[in-house]
C-alpha cells in the first residue's frame, strides 16, 4: 500500500464518489462515513508520500508502469506532498462541517452532495499531484464540474451564480488546453519534466509566448486573479456554507499553484515565463488595492470575506511573480495560511448564517454573546487576514515585504502596506460590530431571553464548532511554525534546486 | 508572406471558429445560447489538436496487412485520443449545464440573462 | 538540569507568565478573586524573575534565550542586557502596583467587561516586557504589535461613543506606523541581514548614506507614534478615555514607553551614535523632539481636564527621551535611559492620584477640584510630590535625567538645547502648579464632604510617590536604575563615555 500512496490518493475519494450514490441509498451516514474515511485515506497517503518525498527526494510514480512521456506521470516533491495534504485536510474538516448543515436537506440530496463534494476534492489532488499537464486539465475540469454543481446547492441565486461560474470557468479551461496544445505542438511532448528539458531547444519565440499567455489567463481566471476575479465574489457569497468554506480555501489555491509549477517547473529555462511574470505582479499590485477597497464597501459579511480573497489571491500571485527566494517562500507560505484562514472564516461566516440567519454586518451586534467561541476564533483569524503577529498571515506578508525590498520593488511594498492597512479596515469593522456595537431596544430583552435558554448549551454543534476551532488554532500553530515550515518544506519546493 | 496566409488556412479557420464562440458568450443575451458558444470554441480547439495529428499522405496509425510503414506513414494518433477525453468533458460540461439551466428556467421561467437578473433583484 | 533550564531561560519565562495569567483570567470569567489573584500573582513573579536577573546583568553577564526560529537566521531571541533591563524592571515594578490600584479603581467604578480587561493588561505587560528584552528587531516588532492589539480593548473598554472612537483614532495611528516599522525592519533585515543588536550599532557601511537617512526616518515615524513625537501624538490624549489604571501603567509606561524605548534601541543598538552624526540625522531628530516638548507644553497648560493635561504632559516628558536619543552624547543617553524610569514613576504618581480623586469624587476637571487638597491630602500629597520632580526642581528624580541630559548636550556642542530644557521646565511649573494651588486653597461655593480614597487606591500612589522621592536623593535606590543606565551607555559609547557607575 505505502509503494502506492500517490496514486491512492487520487484514487480512493475518486472510486468512493462514484460508489456513494449507492451507498447513500442504503444509509446516508454510511455515505458520511465512506466519504470521511476516504478522505481520511487521501490525507494519510499524501503525508506519507510528502514524508516520502523530503526523506528521499520526488517520488516519481509511473501510472500502469508506463515510463513518461509516454505514460502518465505522478510527481510527489515537496511541494505537490505539502499541497495535497494541505487539500486533503481541509477536505476532511469541512466534510465533518458539513454533516448538520445537510441535516435538514433530504437524503438524496445529501449524497449527492457527498459524491460531488468527493469528486471536487479529488480532482483537486488529481491538479497537485500530476506530472503531466494534459492530466491536469482533465483534472481542473474534474474539480471545475463539481464546483459548479456543488455552488448550485445553495438556491436559485446560487445556481445562477454558479452557471455564469461555469461559463468563465469552461472558457478559461479552453484557453488551458489551447495554451498546452501550443507546447505539444512544439515539443510533442505533455509531460512537466519531460518540456522542460525540450522548450529550451525550441525556436520560435512568439509561440511560447502565446501558449504562456494562454496558459496563464486561464490559470489566471481559475485563481480569480484581477481582472479576472469577475465570478468570485457571486459564487462565494451564495454557496452553501461548507462549499464556499472548501472552494474558498483551497481551489483557487490549487490554480495558483499550477500558475507557479508551470512558470517555474515547465518554462523555467525559456525566457518567456518572465514576461508572464512580470504581468502578473502588476495585475496583482491592481487586484490587492481593488479587491481590499470593495471588501469595505461590503455589508454582507460573505461578500466582504469573498473580495478579500480576491486581494489575498493577489497576494500569492504577487510573491509568485516577484519571483526571488523570498517572493516564493511568501507565495507558498500565504497559500498554506490562507487556505487556512480563510477557511475558517468562511466556515464561521457559514455557522453565524446557519444559527442566526444573519450575514449582514451591521445586524450583529452582540454576536460575542451570541457566539463567544466562534467570534473569538474570527478575531484571530481576522488578525491573520490583516498580517499581524503572532498570528500565520503576519509571516507570509513578511516574507512577501522581503521579497520585494530585494528586488527593489518599491511599489508592491506601498501596495503590501496600504494592504494591510485597509484590510485592517473592514475586519475591525466586523470585530467592533460584533463586540461593541448595542443592539436595538427591542432586540436587546429578546436577545437576554435567548442567552438565558442558551446559557446551557453549546453555541454551534461540535462537529461544526471542532473544525472552526481548529483552523483556528492552526492560524496561530502556522504562525509560531512558520520558519519551520519553510526549511523543512518549503525551501525543497523552490524551482533552483534542492539543496 | 504568402505562406503564413495561405500555409497556415485551416489555423485561421479554427481561430475564426474560437473567435466566434467567444463572441457568442459575451455578445448572446441568452443564457442557453452561451452554452452553445462555449461549444464552439471546445470544437474549436478541438479541431486545432486534430490538425496537429495530421501529416499529408498518412494513413491512419493500424497495421495493414504485414508491413510496418515508416513514422511518416501514419497520422499521429496521439492529439486524437486527447481530444477523446476533451469531448468527454465537453459533453458533461454541456450536461452540468443544461443541468442548471433547467433549475434557472424553472425558478424564473426566462433564460434571457437581463430578465433573469431583473427577477434575482426583485427576489431579495 | 532542570533548575539550570528555569535559569537559563528566565527572559522567556518573565514573558509568558503573564501571558499564562491572561488564559488563567479568561477562563475564570465568573470567579472575581481568582481572577485578581492570578493578575497580582503574575505581578509579582514576573517582577521576582526580571529582579532575579539584575546581579548577573550588573555583573556583566548577559542571559539569553532563542527558543524559536522567526525566520531564515533571525530567532525570536530574548536577551537581559541593561538597557533592556531598566525598561523591564520598571514595567514590571509598577504593574505589581498598579494591579493593586486597579482592583480598588474597577470595583468602585464598575465598568464591567473586567475579565477582558484583565486579560489586556496582561498580555499588554507581557509584550512590554518581550519588547524590552528583544535582541533583535523583528522580536520587538512582534511583541510592538501584539502590545498595540492588547491595549486597544482597553482604549475603548468604556464602550461609549468617545472611547470607541478614541480606540479607532488608536488604532490608525499605532497600525500605520506598525506598517512603516514592518518595512523598515525587513529592510534592515535584507541590508543586513540576521543582524541583532549590538551596542553601538550595526549599520555602519551597510548601505548608501541616502539609504540609511530613509531609513532613520521610518523608524523615526514608527516609533515615533507610540512616543508621541509631535505630529504623530494626536491618539494620545483621545486614548484617555480609558480606565486611569490603563492610562498610568499604559499611556504613561509600558506602551508610551515602548516607542521611546524604540528609539533608544534604534539609535544605541541599530545604527549607533557615530553613524546618527555621519548621516545627519541626528539634529533633524532633536528638533522635533524640542518642538514636541514646548508645544506639548503650551497644549497642556489650556486643558482643564486633568488626565488630557498629564497626556499633552506625557507627550512633552517622552520627547526628553527621543532628544537624548537624537543629540547621542553619552551623557544625553544615559539621561534619555534615566528619564524612562524617572518620569515613569512621576507620571504614574500623577495618573494615579487622578484616578483616586475620581473614583471618589468623580471629578475630571482641574477647575472642579478646589479645595479637594482639604479633604484628601495624602492623595494631594502625592501629587504635590509628583507635580515637584516633573518640574526639575534639583534633588528630586526629574532633576537627574534632566541635569544628564542637559550635560549631554554641552558635551555634544549643542548648548542650545539647555534653553529648550529650561524653558520646558517653566512651563511645566505653569501647568501643574496651578493644580496643586487649586487644591489646597482654592474655595469651593459647597461644603465638601469628602474621605481619603480608599486604601488600594491610596497605597500604591504612596509607594509611587516615595519612591520618585526616594530616587531624586539616591538614582540607584533598591533596583539599581542609575547603575544599570550607566552600565548600558558605556557599552554604546564602547566604554570612552567616561561614566563610573556607583551613584550619588
Amino acid at each position: 500500500m505505502t509503494a502506492n500512496y500517490p496514486a491512492l490518493i487520487v484514487i480512493i475519494p475518486l472510486a468512493v464518489a462514484v460508489i456513494t450514490p449507492v451507498l447513500g441509498r442504503i444509509s446516508i451516514v454510511l455515505a458520511q462515513l465512506s466519504a470521511a474515511a476516504a478522505l481520511l485515506v487521501a490525507f494519510i497517503s499524501s503525508l506519507g508520500a510528502l514524508q516520502h518525498a523530503l526523506a528521499e527526494g520526488s517520488w516519481h510514480y509511473y501510472f500502469g508502469g508506463w515510463a513518461p512521456p509516454w505514460g502518465i506521470e505522478y510527481v510527489i516533491d515537496p511541494l505537490s506532498g505539502g499541497l495535497a495534504t494541505l487539500v486533503s485536510f481541509i477536505g476532511l474538516l469541512v466534510l465533518i462541517y458539513a454533516v448538520p448543515h445537510l441535516a435538514t436537506k433530504p437524503a438524496r440530496e445529501n449524497t449527492y452532495f457527498y459524491t460531488l463534494y468527493l469528486l471536487c476534492v479529488a480532482g483537486l489532488l488529481g491538479m497537485v499531484v500530476t506530472g503531466d499537464v494534459f492530466n491536469l486539465y482533465v483534472f481542473l475540469e474534474i474539480s471545475s464540474l463539481a464546483a459548479y454543481a456543488l455552488i448550485a446547492f445553495g438556491g436559485s441565486r446560487a445556481t445562477v451564480a454558479g452557471y455564469r461560474y461555469l461559463l468563465i470557468g469552461t472558457a478559461a479551461a479552453c484557453l488551458y488546453l489551447l495554451g498546452i496544445g501550443y507546447l505539444y505542438a512544439l515539443t510533442g511532448s505533455l509531460n512537466m519534466a519531460d518540456l522542460a528539458e525540450l522548450l529550451p531547444a525550441v525556436d520560435a519565440p512568439t509561440a511560447l509566448v502565446i501558449a504562456t499567455v494562454l496558459i496563464v489567463i486561464g490559470l489566471g481566471i481559475k485563481m480569480a486573479l484581477f481582472p479576472l476575479h469577475g465570478w468570485l465574489p457571486d459564487a462565494y457569497s451564495s454557496a452553501p456554507a461548507p462549499v464556499t468554506g472548501f472552494i474558498a480555501a483551497v481551489m483557487a489555491k490549487v490554480s495558483a499553484y499550477a500558475i507557479y509549477r508551470i512558470c517555474f517547473f515547465v518554462l523555467k529555462d525559456t525566457g518567456t515565463a518572465i514576461i508572464a511574470l512580470n504581468m502578473v505582479g502588476w495585475m496583482a499590485a491592481a487586484g490587492i488595492i481593488f479587491g481590499s477597497i470593495m471588501a469595505i464597501a461590503q455589508n454582507d459579511l460573505w461578500r466582504m470575506l469573498a473580495y478579500s480573497s480576491v486581494a489575498q489571491m493577489c497576494y500569492i500571485a504577487l510573491g509568485v511573480a516577484l519571483g526571488n527566494t523570498y517572493g516564493i517562500y511568501g507565495a507558498l507560505l500565504h497559500i498554506l495560511n490562507h487556505a487556512v484562514t480563510k477557511g475558517c472564516l468562511f466556515l464561521i461566516a457559514g455557522s453565524i448564517a446557519w444559527k442566526t440567519g444573519i450575514r449582514d454586518i451591521t445586524q450583529f451586534a452582540k454576536m460575542c454573546r451570541k457566539m463567544p467561541w466562534t467570534m473569538a476564533v474570527f478575531v484571530v483569524a481576522a488578525l491573520s487576514m490583516i498580517g499581524l503577529p503572532p498570528t500565520a498571515g503576519f509571516f507570509s506578508k513578511m516574507y512577501l515585504v522581503m521579497g520585494s525590498v530585494e528586488a527593489g520593488a518599491w511599489g508592491y511594498v506601498a501596495v503590501l502596506v496600504a494592504s494591510s492597512l485597509l484590510t485592517a479596515i473592514y475586519f475591525f469593522r466586523v470585530i467592533e460590530y460584533a463586540y461593541l456595537h448595542q443592539p436595538a431596544q427591542g432586540e436587546a430583552v429578546k436577545l437576554e431571553q435567548e442567552n438565558s435558554v442558551m446559557a446551557r448549551r453549546w453555541e454551534l454543534p461540535a462537529s461544526m464548532l471542532m473544525p472552526i476551532i481548529l483552523l483556528g488554532i492552526g492560524v496561530l500553530t502556522l504562525g509560531v511554525l512558520s520558519e519551520k515550515i519553510i526549511a523543512d518544506v518549503i525551501q525543497f519546493a523552490l524551482p533552483w534546486g534542492m539543496p | 508572406m504568402l505562406t503564413t496566409a495561405t500555409g497556415y488556412v485551416n489555423y485561421w479557420l479554427i481561430s475564426i471558429l474560437m473567435l466566434v464562440g467567444f463572441y457568442g458568450i459575451i455578445a448572446t443575451e441568452n443564457l442557453l445560447k452561451k452554452l452553445m458558444a462555449l461549444n464552439v470554441i471546445s470544437v474549436a480547439i478541438i479541431i486545432f489538436y486534430l490538425n496537429l495529428g495530421q501529416k499529408a499522405g498518412s494513413n491512419v496509425p493500424v497495421l495493414f496487412g504485414e508491413e510496418l510503414g515508416t513514422v511518416a506513414a501514419y497520422a499521429n494518433p496521439l492529439p486524437h485520443t486527447l481530444m477523446l477525453t476533451a469531448i468527454v468533458v465537453g459533453v458533461a460540461t454541456t450536461g452540468v449545464g443544461l443541468a442548471l439551466l433547467y433549475r434557472i428556467y424553472n425558478r424564473y421561467g426566462t433564460l434571457e440573462e437581463t430578465d433573469v437578473l431583473k427577477e434575482m433583484r426583485s427576489d431579495s | 538540569m532542570t533548575t539550570e533550564f528555569f535559569l537559563a531561560n528566565r527572559p522567556l519565562w518573565a514573558v509568558l507568565i503573564s501571558l499564562v495569567a491572561a488564559i488563567v483570567i479568561l477562563a475564570n470569567d465568573r470567579r472575581h478573586n481568582i481572577r485578581e489573584a492570578a493578575t497580582l500573582l503574575a505581578a509579582v513573579g514576573k517582577f521576582a524573575i526580571i529582579l532575579s536577573m539584575m546581579p548577573a546583568v550588573l555583573a556583566g553577564q548577559i542571559i539569553e534565550t532563542t527558543p524559536l526560529t522567526l525566520a531564515p537566521g533571525i530567532a525570536l531571541h530574548l536577551r537581559a542586557d541593561a538597557c533592556g533591563l531598566v525598561f523591564a524592571l520598571l514595567s514590571s515594578f509598577l504593574w505589581i502596583a498598579t494591579s493593586v490600584y486597579n482592583i480598588g479603581y474597577m470595583r468602585a467604578l464598575k465598568y464591567g467587561h473586567e475579565t477582558g480587561y484583565y486579560a489586556c493588561f496582561a498580555v499588554a505587560l507581557s509584550s512590554a516586557i518581550g519588547i524590552a528584552l528583544s535582541a533583535n528587531l523583528l522580536t520587538l516588532f512582534i511583541f510592538y504589535e501584539i502590545l498595540t492589539l492588547a491595549t486597544y480593548p482597553l482604549v475603548f473598554h468604556a464602550r461609549t461613543k468617545e472611547a470607541i472612537d478614541g480606540g479607532h483614532k488608536y488604532l490608525v495611528y499605532t497600525l500605520a506606523a506598525g506598517q512603516l516599522l514592518l518595512v523598515a525592519i525587513i529592510w534592515t533585515m535584507i541590508v543586513a541581514p540576521g543582524a541583532g543588536f549590538t551596542a553601538g550599532g550595526f549599520l555602519a557601511g551597510k548601505a548608501p548614506v541616502a539609504v540609511l537617512q530613509v531609513l532613520f526616518v521610518l523608524f523615526v515615524l514608527g516609533f515615533g507614534v507610540k512616543a508621541a513625537v509631535m505630529p504623530l501624538h494626536d491618539w494620545l490624549p483621545t486614548a484617555m478615555v480609558a480606565p486611569t489604571p490603563v492610562s498610568a501603567l499604559l499611556h504613561a509606561v509600558a506602551v508610551v514607553k515602548a516607542g521611546a524605548f524604540g528609539f533608544v534601541r534604534v539609535a544605541g543598538f541599530v545604527f549607533g551614535p557615530a553613524l546618527i552624526k555621519d548621516i545627519g540625522m541626528g539634529p533633524l531628530l532633536a528638533w522635533l523632539a524640542s518642538i514636541t516638548i514646548i508645544v506639548a507644553s503650551l497644549r497642556a497648560l489650556s486643558e482643564d481636564g486633568l488626565k488630557r493635561r498629564l497626556a499633552y504632559s506625557t507627550v512633552g516628558q517622552l520627547s526628553y527621551v527621543v532628544l537624548g536619543t537624537a543629540i547621542a552624547s553619552p551623557l544625553a543617553f544615559l539621561g534619555a535611559i534615566f528619564h524612562i524610569v524617572a518620569h515613569a514613576f512621576m507620571k504614574i504618581t500623577l495618573f494615579f492620584c487622578a484616578g483616586a480623586i475620581y473614583a471618589t469624587t468623580h471629578k475630571e476637571n482641574v477647575s472642579e477640584m478646589k479645595g479637594i487638597g482639604r479633604q484628601m491630602p495624602l492623595t494631594m500629597a502625592a501629587f504635590t510630590i509628583g507635580s515637584i520632580a516633573i518640574v526639575g526642581t534639583p534633588f528630586w528624580v526629574g532633576f537627574v535625567s534632566k541635569w544628564n541630559l542637559g550635560f549631554g548636550a554641552l558635551q555634544a556642542g549643542q548648548p542650545v538645547f539647555i534653553a529648550i530644557l529650561v524653558l520646558s521646565a517653566l512651563l511645566t511649573t505653569g501647568y501643574f502648579f496651578p493644580i496643586v494651588y487649586t487644591a489646597y486653597f482654592g474655595s469651593s461655593e459647597k461644603e465638601l464632604s469628602y474621605h481619603e480614597a480608599k486604601p488600594s487606591l491610596l497605597y500604591p500612589l504612596l509607594i509611587t510617590a516615595a519612591v520618585s522621592f526616594i530616587l531624586g536623593i539616591s538614582p540607584n535606590f533598591g533596583l539599581n536604575f542609575y547603575d544599570l543606565a550607566i552600565q548600558a551607555v558605556n557599552s554604546v559609547f564602547a566604554a570612552s563615555s567616561g561614566l563610573s557607575g556607583g551613584g550619588l
